[in-house]
């Protein structure tokens, strides 16, 4: 029933995608009008991706480093990969994939970074390491983003403001096929730890006494969520608050098992990232809000509201 | 002693990477099935250690560390957990989760990554929670379980396990005398009904003396004593491993101590 709910919103979703826009087209030309064909239709699946794979990364991130305020972003990912984006948009680099390919690069930079921190001295991928090593990472990136902003012309700021706060105008089937071969890997390596997850939420020694080989479990999910993320950073820009607040929604409609968990935050985050796109594009037309913005403006008191409930226990 | 050796560690040394000094010296011990044996000693006097070496969690420098025969560094943590329930010290559970929901954990070790629960894991589940007197409670969240109870889920979750060997570290650490008792009296009664071997790391050294087939009384690395509840709780040396006079007495054939007071 919670599965035909969420399948069902998501189809709804994904249909308003298609049929809204600044641009009316009569229902008669959908299937062929190339403004729904050439955009609307690859914009609403990279949403779908993007949103999902945020989802499932933060519901991840959330058990692994075993804190419910994580998201993909609090790692780090969020301010390499700015720095890398900002980076191209300052130097002009030319072609449509310059600007994807140097975010993705960043990201990567910021995760290699937080990860080397993290085995530092023979750890394990302590949690409290992750996150203060990717806060700082992040941070020193930001700092160095706002200076190279801070530095460029009018033009390429607003450019580079926009990017940070996300958006799925870059949607393109090109984009849409790089996501399909490129996410699969490691949306199966997390579903595969599903059932290790599960443990890890008990704490890293009971996991290891319920049979759990902890150290490589924490590595495959790290490397598997920041893939995702950077991926998700790269073709969409820093889009915030999807993998904070949908993993816990899931959380209160499935529980806590990452079987369905998982699954159940792709869909909503798709869902719920598609939903917010649909409304930046169609709520001030004919211009249009960074998607980030939509998704914090909806999702804080949303998120508000779990927390009500989380006290109310 | 006619059970079968399970868990056997002879004249094991260990020393942490960063130790200035052995952790362990020349410890050996053994537990069989339908045993309990209760593993005592200060704090510091490493009882948590052996308990890690006689695991495998850290091979030994010098001696063995055997469970069922097999050097237990190279049990994989799946296999182990097969054969050994461990209920630690501290667990602090991030999400709500149903008692139900955290007792299938203990199937982890059975199941692959990718296959659902079969009947069989249901089964076993339902078989723990009817075993520690929790069923009533399975579908209650786990934040709702008084400090007893909570433990006594957790018990119930590595008996999912279909363990051989139960390992309980400070299971009534701030429990109230009702739940203390019922807790030892569900062990007690796993290892004689079932035939469990069971080590419970404790404080309590009255509760250990009661419940307890053999005790291990550790003092800074080494073995104090070992044996029978009335051979190891002898006065001399449990005051003196203690570094505390006490009296000891006897209630219903086992030893009791009573730290006695500081002369004014």
């Amino acid at each position: 029933m919670k599965w035909l709910a969420l399948v069902g919103g998501l189809m709804v979703v994904l249909l308003a995608a298609v049929v809204l826009g600044p641009a009316a087209v009569p229902l008669r030309e959908l299937t062929h009008s190339p403004i729904v064909l050439q955009l609307r239709v690859p914009r609403a699946l990279l949403g779908l991706l993007v949103g999902g794979s945020l989802g499932v990364a933060g519901a991840s991130l959330q058990s692994l480093v075993r804190n419910p305020l994580a998201d993909p972003f609090l790692l780090g990912l969020s301010g390499g990969a700015g720095l890398g984006a900002v980076t191209a948009i300052a130097l002009h680099l030319p072609g449509s994939w310059a600007l994807p390919l140097a975010a993705f690069v960043g990201a990567l930079g910021a995760l290699g970074l937080v990860f080397r921190l993290g085995l530092v001295g023979g750890a394990e991928l302590d949690p409290r390491i992750l996150l203060l090593g990717g806060v700082a990472v992040g941070a020193f990136c930001a700092a160095v983003t706002t200076a190279i902003v801070s530095l460029a012309e009018a033009s390429e700021l607003r450019n580079a403001f926009l990017w940070l706060w996300g958006g799925l105008s870059g949607a393109s089937w090109d984009t849409v096929r790089v996501l399909l071969v490129y996410l699969p890997l490691p949306l199966l390596v997390l579903f595969g730890a599903a059932r290790s997850l599960d443990l890890l939420v008990l704490g890293e020694e009971q996991a290891r006494h319920l049979g759990a080989d902890v150290a490589a479990v924490k590595r495959r999910v790290y490397l598997a969520a920041s893939f995702l993320t950077a991926a998700a950073v790269a073709t969409a820009g820093v889009v915030g608050f999807v993998g904070l607040i949908v993993p816990h929604l899931a959380r209160s409609l499935w529980g806590g098992r990452h079987r369905s968990l998982l699954p159940a935050s792709f869909l909503a985050g798709g869902a719920l990232l598609v939903a917010a796109d649909t409304l930046a594009r169609v709520a001030v037309a004919p211009r249009e809000l960074p998607v980030g913005v939509v998704t914090a403006l909806v999702g804080v008191p949303l998120f508000v509201l779990l927390l009500r409930r989380w006290t109310a226990y | 002693m006619d059970g079968v050796l399970i868990l056997d560690v002879t004249d094991v040394t260990y020393r942490y990477p960063k130790g200035g000094r052995d952790a362990l010296r020349g410890v050996s011990c053994a537990v069989r099935s339908g045993e309990l044996v209760a593993v005592l000693g200060p704090n510091g006097s490493g009882k948590t250690t052996l308990v890690r070496v006689a695991l495998g969690a850290a091979p030994p420098h010098a001696g063995t560390a055997r469970i069922l025969g097999r050097p237990a560094h190279t049990w994989s943590r799946r296999e182990l957990a097969r054969v050994v329930g461990v209920v630690t010290q501290h667990e602090d559970n991030l999400f709500p989760q149903r008692v139900r929901e955290t007792v299938l954990l203990g199937r982890y070790a059975r199941l692959s990554s990718w296959s659902g629960e079969r009947v069989e894991d249901q089964t076993a589940v339902t078989r723990a929670l009817e075993r520690c007197d929790v069923d009533a409670l399975a579908d209650r969240w786990l934040w709702t379980l008084s400090g007893g109870e909570y433990q006594r889920v957790r018990i119930a979750r590595a008996l999912a396990q279909e363990p051989r060997l139960l390992v309980l570290d400070e299971p009534t650490a701030s429990l109230d005398v009702r739940h203390e008792m019922e807790l030892f009296e569900l062990v007690r009664a796993l290892v004689e009904r079932e035939g469990l071997a069971a080590v419970v790391v404790t404080h309590d050294v009255n509760l250990a003396a009661r419940f307890a087939d053999r005790i291990v009384l550790l003092s800074d690395g080494v073995v104090a004593a070992a044996g029978s509840p009335d051979e190891v709780l002898r006065r001399d040396v449990a005051a003196s491993v203690f570094d505390w006079p006490l009296a000891v007495s006897s209630f219903d054939g086992r030893p009791q101590i009573t730290p006695l007071r500081r002369p004014s």
